[in-house]
């Protein structure tokens, strides 16, 4: 069953905030991991594979450097798993 | 003409305290930071006691920040700043400000803890930190990107010599003008069920777990082995007239170091001791100093049958009658044994007790071992002279390490 887009980002919002803590409540689709997040390479690889776990998903190494801001992978996962 | 390096700010995080200020007066009042482990996997060793930190690092650091770093880089930066800011924060060029940061062990419990999630979770689920946080370089490194040093960070590696060897290192930086200020020391996070093993399958650690505040007890003639301690720490050396002119507080003078290796036996002493005799003469010319400027030595005694005895010996070979008059201090009575912080630790206690006039005591000597033959201070500290005094601290490590650092009162 596909997963809403509010249900994805409300994971995720908890997902950077264990690893980056940054607040969830100043997390939203337009925000760049990097630039914004303070989630550098080596985070992003535990943004990852926690999203994985979390909505049993599978998001290929080779897609993740094109999910630059949280909307890019909130749609990469709901789009997945449909 | 020489560059003197001189000591501009402590910091430290150890089982007697968070600070500096807390460790030592606790030192002073001859306090055991040694506890029952209520870990666990404690019930499945040999040995159930150790020096835990006073106060663990989640107390002082955000989570967030802790996530990335191994135990052992937190007792750095955490000892690291404090140092630093006790030295009044210093306007320095970044690119002659250096680090050099030992562990005798690094990130050994990361390590451990990602190889079983490796076994229990798989491959993808390994934290991407691993690495940084399990190099032993570690804890430096972080010290050195928090503080943007340029002029080189090092870690010198000599199990438990590592951290006196650091000093030394960054002692020899500042005088071949590679950098103004270093900062320097020693950490170890090795409380682990497996290093614990380890060191009991060695018969090194003391099994008196029914009695952990007692189970370290250097010279003392029932003594059965170390305690294994954790935590750091850190000094700051400056070149002397870089500290004068910015107007810091001068704590001490690192004067000199003497490096040299047994070439005996990967683990025992050399029962002779003359590495560690030829250490502290290389020390003390290399500090400008005689064995009769020596009033107070904090020394490596680890609480472990052949050491203690060993270590005694080359002290009284290596400074005659002179030692006499030096009051010797076994800090590790109080902290376990930190492995590579231990040198660091006992640097910062030799700093303060220069700066104080105070040697601090040594404790659990019920019955002194006759074999021993210097003058140990025992349970209460016990007044240096006035004027100018020097103080030696020795350290050695597995692989037959020897360092002996000099400081002088300034």
């Amino acid at each position: 069953m596909a997963l809403s887009q509010a249900e994805v980002l409300a994971g995720i919002k908890e997902i950077v905030e264990e690893v980056a803590g940054i607040p969830a409540a100043s997390i939203e689709m337009d925000k760049n991991f990097t630039d914004d997040l303070d989630v550098d390479s080596l985070s992003m690889v535990e943004v990852v594979v926690a999203a994985e776990e979390r909505f049993g998903v599978k998001i290929p190494d080779d897609q993740v450097s094109a999910l630059a801001t949280v909307g890019d992978a909130v749609n990469f996962i709901v789009k997945v798993s449909a | 003409m020489s560059r003197r390096v001189v000591v501009t700010g402590l910091g430290a995080t150890t089982p007697l305290g968070g600070d500096v200020a807390t460790s030592w007066s606790a030192l002073l009042a001859g306090k055991s930071g040694v506890r029952t482990l209520t870990e666990e996997w404690a019930a499945t060793i040999p040995v159930t006691i150790a020096g835990r930190v006073a106060v663990d690092p989640s107390v002082v650091m955000e989570r967030v920040e802790m996530r990335r770093l191994d135990r052992s880089e937190q007792f750095a930066l955490i000892a690291a700043r404090e140092a630093w800011k006790d030295a009044g924060s210093p306007d320095v060029e970044l690119e002659r400000l250096g680090v050099v940061i030992a562990s005798g062990i690094g990130g050994v419990t990361t390590l451990l803890d990602q190889y079983d999630i490796l076994k229990t979770k798989g491959a993808r689920f390994v934290s991407p930190h691993t690495v940084p946080m399990l190099m032993p370089n570690g804890p430096a490194a972080n010290v050195g990107l928090e503080l943007k040093a340029r002029a080189g960070v090092h870690t010198p590696v000599s199990a438990c010599a590592s951290g006196a060897e650091a000093i030394g290192y960054a002692m020899e930086m500042i005088r071949s003008n590679r950098a103004e200020i270093i900062v320097a020391g020693g950490v170890e996070a090795a409380v682990h069920a497996l290093p614990m093993a380890a060191f009991a399958a060695m018969k090194a650690l003391s099994t008196r777990n029914d009695e952990p505040t007692r189970a370290s007890r250097p010279y003392d003639k029932d003594r059965d082995g170390f305690v294994l301690g954790e935590g750091g720490g850190i000094l700051v050396l400056e070149e002397l007239e870089h500290a004068k002119a910015r107007g810091a507080k001068i704590y001490a003078e690192l004067a000199g170091q003497g490096l040299t290796s047994d070439g005996y036996h990967i683990a025992a002493p050399d029962p002779d001791g003359s590495g560690v005799q030829r250490a502290i003469a290389f020390a003390l010319r290399d500090a400008g100093l005689t064995t009769h400027d020596i009033v107070h030595l904090n020394a490596h005694a680890t609480s472990t049958p052949v050491g203690d005895v060993a270590e005694a010996n080359a002290l009284r070979m290596a400074l005659g009658d002179d030692i006499d008059h030096v009051l010797v201090s076994a800090t590790k009575s109080m902290t376990g044994h930190l492995l590579g912080g231990a040198g660091a630790i006992e640097s910062v206690f030799i700093v303060k007790a220069l700066q104080e006039r105070l040697a601090p005591p040594t404790i659990n000597i019920d019955n002194m071992d006759p074999e021993v033959t210097i003058n140990v201070v025992r349970d209460k500290p016990q007044t240096l002279p006035a004027g100018d005094i020097a103080a030696l601290n020795d350290s050695f490590g597995f692989g037959g390490h020897n360092v002996v650092l000099a400081f002088r009162s300034y």
